[in-house]
């Protein structure tokens, strides 16, 4: 249920300038959140999928949504008493892999301060309606990616298949197409999913995802869990 | 797969103990590949299938020059987007990493009876098995006046390195209004996007520094790669600039003076200043001499690229008559992969797996407007065939064609990397 409300007047924001206790306009933040929606999950029955559900993200500790294996930069910053505040979470959407460099979030990043606050309101919002706190039940991983996690898969022939990987995807990240050495198997399998059924759109990797069954998407994530 | 330096340096134990079944030994023990051409096919082959094999096979690369200087995305330093420099890459790490043995050499002939490829510079490299991955050379006489003495007055650039360096020179020098003029090659040839991505940054460079100069195209084919994305690139960036005379009006009818510098289209005579021949193509030279070819190509099994007059020789890239594969760096790369596989199955008894093949040629039309198009493969008896494939649509924002142009950025920095380790 969306929870309307207006922005008062016109403020100012520099880049670090929270948007105030006045949430933004709940259309806006819906819209902008379509990009977030091809992997992350928020509101009534939320669940992993290839980013963590967004429900009860304020005041939640980095990396420490149950269930979800985040990269290791989020799980030490939670470690080291990072939460999810207001400033944090407009800091690391303005540019994601400048907070957390290794973040498997593969996003460029919203420039507009104006936008970052409509979202993080939306966020809020929608997030907060769900009665789901730290420490509460795990939120449950889509089935469909719980069946390939299930799949014991085989790593020489995902060494083999990597190969139609690596002529874009190279061990040191790029800019643009990402690292996916030493992804987390469910990150990694909820990513090639979602572009296979279309969720998340790439025309290469739409294309790709295609043709790769749920052994072959099984024995690339095993494989490259062991790489670094 | 990481690879184990200490079997390479030379633990002899570890090594036979790897070959199970040795069917292909010479005296040292180890089977040999040896691999013709160091480009997008060859060096990717190289590469994998010494680390593949973790030294179990002797592999050595014959590659003439010393530094490989990309064709693909050389176009782009023709519009002044990137540096000559970025371009090139060294062979020194597949020789120090992988233990490939580089030779700089010509290989001048194959003789399939003794297994041997023999160098320009004398001596003969026996082989187990042999990958040819040459790249393309020229049909002679296809277009009239033009010949490979003429090539330093009118550059074909069409292999990279000191002729892409001439043709920039050449655009720098135009006089104030002047013309370039391409005359584009007839199909199948390397690079089917690659002259109308070419004529994007030509066009790209003289908006900045002659606006008031020409392009002219003569070109044999009805359509080409990605037309309608060009076309309408071309009126948005580049309006009124561009003519391009297809077959319909005698663009198949052409004839060049090197001299006189002038090109004639279906008996119209034009004076051009600079005139960039890309003429038709055939396979390299090594793959006529090794006696493998049929018509202009070396034809070959979709499933592991051997040729079909020869098991033991495999054809990889721009050389070989494969299928619905275009000839592209993309696809020579990625045809080395199975073909690897295929190889240390094969010679040190490793495992097979099915072929899977894919394509993604990236063009740039202006500053961040890229297109792409690609598709996946699969082997069939037929040769290799098309499972589904994409496309950029007229119309796209602004965004997407930035975003297109900045992922072949990082596709370039990946296949070097995977070409050269």
């Amino acid at each position: 249920m969306l929870v309307r409300a207006f922005l008062s007047g016109a403020f100012v924001l520099a880049t670090l300038v929270l948007p105030g206790p006045v949430a933004a306009d709940g259309a806006e933040g819906e819209v902008l959140f379509r990009p977030c929606g091809a992997c992350h999950m928020i509101g009534e029955g939320a669940v992993h999928r290839v980013g963590p559900h967004l429900n009860g993200l304020f005041g939640r500790p980095v990396g420490g949504a149950e269930g979800y294996e985040y990269s290791d930069d989020l799980i030490a910053a939670g470690e080291g008493g990072a939460v999810w505040s207001d400033e944090m979470l407009n800091q690391f959407i303005a540019s994601p892999r400048e907070v957390f460099r290794r973040t498997s979030m593969v996003f460029r990043g919203i420039r507009s301060p104006e936008d970052r606050a409509a979202l993080i309101g939306y966020l809020r919002a929608e997030g907060s309606t769900v009665e789901s706190q730290n420490g509460a039940e795990p939120a449950a991983i889509d089935p469909e990616i719980a069946a390939i996690l299930d799949i014991a898969g085989d790593v020489a022939y995902g060494a083999y298949l990597s190969s139609e990987c690596t002529a874009c995807h190279r061990a040191t990240g790029g800019e643009d197409i990402p690292s996916i050495a030493g992804t987390s198997p469910s990150v990694f399998i909820a990513g090639i999913v979602a572009y296979r059924n279309g969720t998340r759109e790439h025309q290469v990797m739409n294309t790709l995802s295609a043709r790769l069954g749920d052994e072959e998407i099984a024995a690339l994530a095993a494989y490259f869990e062991t790489t670094e | 797969m990481t690879f184990n330096r200490r079997i390479f340096l030379g633990s002899a134990a570890a090594v036979t103990a790897s070959l199970a079944t040795p069917m292909v030994v010479n005296a040292q023990g180890r089977p040999r590949v040896v691999v013709v051409g160091g480009g997008a096919g060859g060096a990717t082959a190289a590469r994998y299938i010494a680390n593949d094999s973790q030294g179990a096979i002797d592999v050595t690369l014959i590659e003439p020059t010393r530094a490989y200087y990309s064709c693909f995305f050389s176009n782009l330093y023709l519009g002044g987007f990137r540096d000559y420099d970025s371009l090139g890459h060294s062979y020194g790490n597949l020789a120090a990493t992988y233990g490939v043995n580089v030779v700089h050499d010509w290989a001048v002939a194959v003789d399939r009876d003794a297994k041997t490829v023999r160098l320009a510079g004398g001596g003969a490299v026996p082989y187990d098995r042999l990958v040819l991955s040459p790249g393309i050379d020229f049909v002679e006489d296809s277009v009239p006046g033009w010949s490979l003495a003429t090539q330093n007055a009118m550059p074909h650039a069409y292999k990279a390195g000191s002729q892409t360096q001439l043709l920039r020179a050449q655009v720098e020098a135009m006089p104030e209004g002047g013309t370039y003029a391409m005359v584009a090659p007839p199909n199948p040839f390397r690079c089917p996007p690659g002259p109308y991505e070419r004529i994007s940054m030509v066009a790209h460079m003289l908006k900045q520094t002659n606006p008031t100069a020409k392009i002219l195209i003569a070109d044999p084919k009805e359509g080409f790669s990605k037309q309608g994305l060009f076309e309408d690139g071309w009126e948005r960036h580049y309006p009124g600039m561009i003519t391009r005379i297809g077959p319909d009006f005698g663009g198949d009818v052409v004839e060049v003076d090197a001299e006189a510098m002038t090109l004639s289209i279906d008996g119209a005579v034009e004076n051009v200043d600079v005139c960039n021949v890309i003429p038709a193509q055939r396979a390299g030279s090594i793959a006529f001499a090794a006696d493998i070819t049929e018509g202009n190509w070396a034809p070959v099994s979709a499933y592991d690229l051997s040729s079909r007059a020869d098991p033991e020789i495999h054809v990889l890239g721009d050389s070989a008559a494969q299928g619905a594969m275009p000839k592209s760096g993309f696809s020579a790369n990625s045809q080395a992969k199975v073909c690897a596989n295929a190889i240390v199955a094969a010679l040190s008894d490793g495992r097979a797996f099915p072929p899977r093949f894919s394509n993604t040629c990236w063009s740039l039309i202006d500053t961040d407007d890229g297109i792409k198009v690609g598709a996946t493969y699969e082997a069939s008896d037929e040769g290799i065939v098309s499972t589904g494939g994409f496309v950029s649509q007229v119309g796209e924002t602004a965004e997407v064609r930035a975003e297109t142009y900045r992922e072949s950025l990082d596709w370039y920095a990946a296949i070097t990397s995977d070409m050269f380790g």
